[in-house]
C-alpha cells in the first residue's frame, strides 16, 4: 500500500514517523480485513441502509434559514461576508 | 442528591421535596469534588445550567408536567449545542460553537432538561478506551488507573461518578455500550433511525445512533421516549410510530424466549466475564424466560466488515475538515492545498488519520470492490443472520466485552487488538438492530463491572427495556456505588 499516495488523496501531510508507524500498522490490519475473501458473496446484495431505505420525500415548505452571516462567523477567516482562503492560483 | 435517578429525581422535585436549582447546585458540587480525578467533561455550561434550573423551578411551581423537567443531563461533546462549543476532543474543533441545536438539544430543552455540560470520548467517536480524546483521557470511577471505556467514556464516567443524572452518548461500533459495561452503568443504543441524528456530528453515517446512558433501565426509557422519533431533518429517521417506553416497564418477561448465541460462548472472554454473563441469563431464566440456542454464523468476519465500512464512510466524512469554513486553520500555509494539508495534519490526532488512510484505501481505485463493496455484502449477510436467530426467540443474550476495564495505556500501541474487543457490540450496528448493556456483577479484586447485552429486532427496543427492567428488579448490580 503506497501511504504517500493514500495521504495526498485525503489532504494529509503525514510526518516520515507517521507514515512508517501507518504502513505498518495498516499492513496488520489490512491482513486481518482480507479474511472477509473467505466469504462466497457472489449473489449478495450489498446493504448501504439497513432499513432499506432509498430516496425519502417531503413537501417542500418555506421554513426560516439561517442567514449567510451566521456560518461565515464560524469560519477561521473571512471579510465582508466571503470566505477566505490562501491563494489557488 | 446527585446521586439520584432520573426516576427519583422527578418525584423529589414534583413532590417539592427539592428545587432544581438545589440539584443542579448538589451536581456541580459534586463535579467540583471528582472532576479532577475522573475528568468526564470536555467543559461545564454551570452558567446556562443554573438559568436553566431557575426556569425549571418557575415552571413546577405553575404545576407545569414536563418529563425532565429539571434534570442535570450531560451530553457527548460531539453533540451540536447552540452557542456553546462541540468539539468532538479534536483540536480541529477546539473552538467551534454550532449555529444550531442538535435535534436531541431541541427535544431535551422541550422536555425541561437542564444541561449540565459536554463530556469527554475519543476524538471524533474514534476509540475504545478515551485516550483518544485530544483534551485528556477520562478515568473509570471505580479504578482510576482503567479507562472507562469508549468512544462515550465521558458520559460513562459522569454517570457512573454521579455527575450528572443521566447523559446522552453515541455508538457507532458499541461506544455507548461497552464504555456502560465498564463503568457499570446502563446503555442503550436505539435501532439505527429511531433517534434523529440531525446536529450529531458524523463519524459512521450508515452506523451511527444517539442514545441514552443511565443509572437504571426505567431512566433509559424516560429519555428514549424524548428523543426518539421522525425527524423531517434526518432523512434516515425512520418513520414508525413512537411507543411510550416506561410501559415496557411494566411487562411481564414470563414465557419469553431469549436467544443464546452460541458463536458468542466460544472461550473468546475471560473467564469471569463469562461467568458472571452466564449468571446474568440464568437470572433471567429464573424470571420465566425460556432460554433458546441461537446461531449468529458470521460473527467472525463482523470486526473486518466494520471497520472497512466505518473507516469509509469517516473518510469522506472527514474531508469537510478544510480549514475553510470552521474549526481551525493551520497559519503555516502559501497556498490552498497547502493549507487544508497542514491544518488536517496539525488538527486531527493519531488515530483519526489512521482511520481516514484506511477509509481512503478501501475505497480508491481498484480496492473499492475488494474491500468496499465486499465488506457491504457482509453486512447483508450479518443482518440476516440477526433477522433468522430474532425469528426463533424475541431479545438476544450475550456478553459485550471480553474482558473489564483495562488499564490507561495498555492496549495503545496496537489498533488491531483495539479494534478486535468490539467484537461483541460491533453486530448490532451493523445489522441496526437495538442493543442495550446492563450491569451484571464485578470481577476480580477491584471489583470492575461487567456488562450483558441484550439485543432485539428493529424498533423493538420495548422487548430490551422491559427483559433489562425486570432483570434490574430481581438484581443490585446497577445500584452499586462507584468507589470514587
Amino acid at each position: 500500500m503506497d501511504i504517500e499516495h493514500l495521504a495526498k488523496l485525503a489532504r494529509l501531510k503525514l510526518t516520515d514517523a507517521e507514515k512508517e508507524k501507518f504502513s505498518n500498522q495498516m499492513g496488520t490490519i489490512i491482513e486481518y480485513i482480507e479474511k472477509l475473501g473467505e466469504l462466497d458473496t457472489e449473489n449478495v446484495e450489498p446493504t448501504a441502509n439497513v432499513l432499506g431505505l432509498s430516496n425519502v420525500f417531503r413537501e417542500d415548505v418555506v421554513t426560516e434559514p439561517l442567514t449567510n452571516q451566521v456560518p461565515i462567523n464560524d469560519s477561521p477567516a473571512h471579510s465582508k461576508g466571503h470566505y477566505e482562503v490562501p491563494k489557488i492560483i | 442528591m446527585h446521586r439520584t435517578t432520573i426516576t427519583q429525581a422527578r418525584e423529589l422535585l414534583h413532590s417539592k421535596k427539592l428545587s432544581s436549582v438545589q440539584l443542579t447546585e448538589a451536581v456541580f458540587a459534586r463535579i467540583d469534588a471528582v472532576e479532577d480525578k475522573v475528568k468526564a467533561y470536555a467543559h461545564l455550561m454551570r452558567e446556562k445550567a443554573l438559568e436553566q434550573a431557575k426556569d425549571a423551578d418557575v415552571k413546577i411551581a405553575k404545576g407545569e408536567e414536563l418529563p425532565l423537567l429539571g434534570v442535570p443531563i450531560a451530553l457527548k461533546d460531539l453533540i451540536c449545542t447552540q452557542g456553546s462549543r462541540t468539539t468532538c476532543a479534536s483540536k480541529i474543533l477546539d473552538q467551534f460553537v454550532a449555529p444550531y441545536n442538535a435535534m436531541v438539544v431541541n427535544q431535551l430543552n422541550a422536555a425541561g432538561a437542564v444541561i449540565v455540560g459536554k463530556t469527554n470520548m475519543d476524538e471524533f467517536a474514534m476509540g475504545s478506551s478515551n485516550e483518544n480524546s485530544s483534551q485528556h483521557p477520562t478515568m473509570n470511577p471505580w479504578a482510576l488507573d482503567r479507562v472507562p471505556g469508549g468512544s462515550s467514556g465521558g458520559s460513562a464516567a459522569a454517570v457512573a461518578a454521579h455527575e450528572c443524572i443521566a447523559a446522552l452518548g453515541s455508538d457507532t461500533g458499541g461506544s455507548i455500550r461497552q464504555p456502560a459495561a465498564f463503568c457499570g452503568v446502563t446503555g442503550l443504543k436505539p435501532t439505527y433511525g429511531r433517534v434523529s441524528r440531525f446536529g450529531l456530528v458524523a463519524f459512521a453515517s450508515s452506523l451511527d445512533q444517539i442514545g441514552p446512558i443511565t443509572k437504571s433501565v426505567a431512566d433509559a426509557a424516560i429519555l428514549l421516549n424524548v428523543i426518539g422519533g421522525k425527524d423531517i431533518q434526518d432523512s434516515t429517521s425512520a418513520n414508525v410510530p413512537l411507543p411510550d417506553f416506561t410501559q415496557a416497564l411494566n411487562q411481564d418477561v414470563k414465557g419469553m424466549k431469549l436467544g443464546i448465541p452460541k458463536e458468542y460462548f466460544t472461550g473468546g472472554m475471560q473467564p469471569e466475564v463469562e461467568k458472571a454473563v452466564q449468571e446474568g441469563i440464568r437470572t433471567l431464566e429464573s424470571l420465566g424466560m425460556q432460554t433458546v440456542e441461537v446461531s449468529l454464523p458470521h460473527l467472525d468476519y463482523a470486526v473486518a466488515a466494520y471497520y472497512i465500512i466505518a473507516c469509509a464512510e469517516a473518510s469522506t466524512n472527514l474531508s469537510r475538515y478544510d480549514g475553510v469554513k470552521y474549526g481551525y486553520r493551520s497559519s503555516k500555509s502559501d497556498n490552498l492545498v497547502n493549507m487544508y494539508e497542514n491544518t488536517r495534519e496539525e488538527g486531527f490526532g493519531e488515530e483519526v488519520k489512521r482511520r481516514i488512510i484506511l477509509g481512503t484505501f478501501v475505497l480508491s481505485s481498484g480496492y473499492y470492490d475488494a474491500y468496499y463493496l465486499k465488506g457491504q455484502q457482509v453486512r447483508t449477510l450479518i443482518k440476516q443472520d440477526f433477522e433468522s436467530a430474532l425469528e426463533k426467540c424475541d431479545v438476544i443474550a450475550a456478553p459485550v466485552t471480553p474482558y473489564p476495564a483495562f488499564k490507561i495505556g495498555e492496549k495503545m500501541d496496537d489498533p488491531l487488538q483495539m479494534y478486535l474487543a468490539d467484537i461483541y457490540t460491533i453486530s448490532a450496528n451493523l445489522a441496526g438492530i437495538p442493543a442495550m448493556s446492563i450491569p451484571c456483577g464485578f470481577v476480580g479484586g477491584e471489583n470492575l463491572p461487567v456488562g450483558l447485552q441484550l439485543m432485539g429486532k428493529h424498533f423493538d427496543e420495548e422487548s430490551l427495556i422491559a427483559v433489562g427492567h425486570k432483570f434490574q428488579q430481581a438484581t443490585h448490580f446497577h445500584t452499586q456505588q462507584a468507589p470514587v
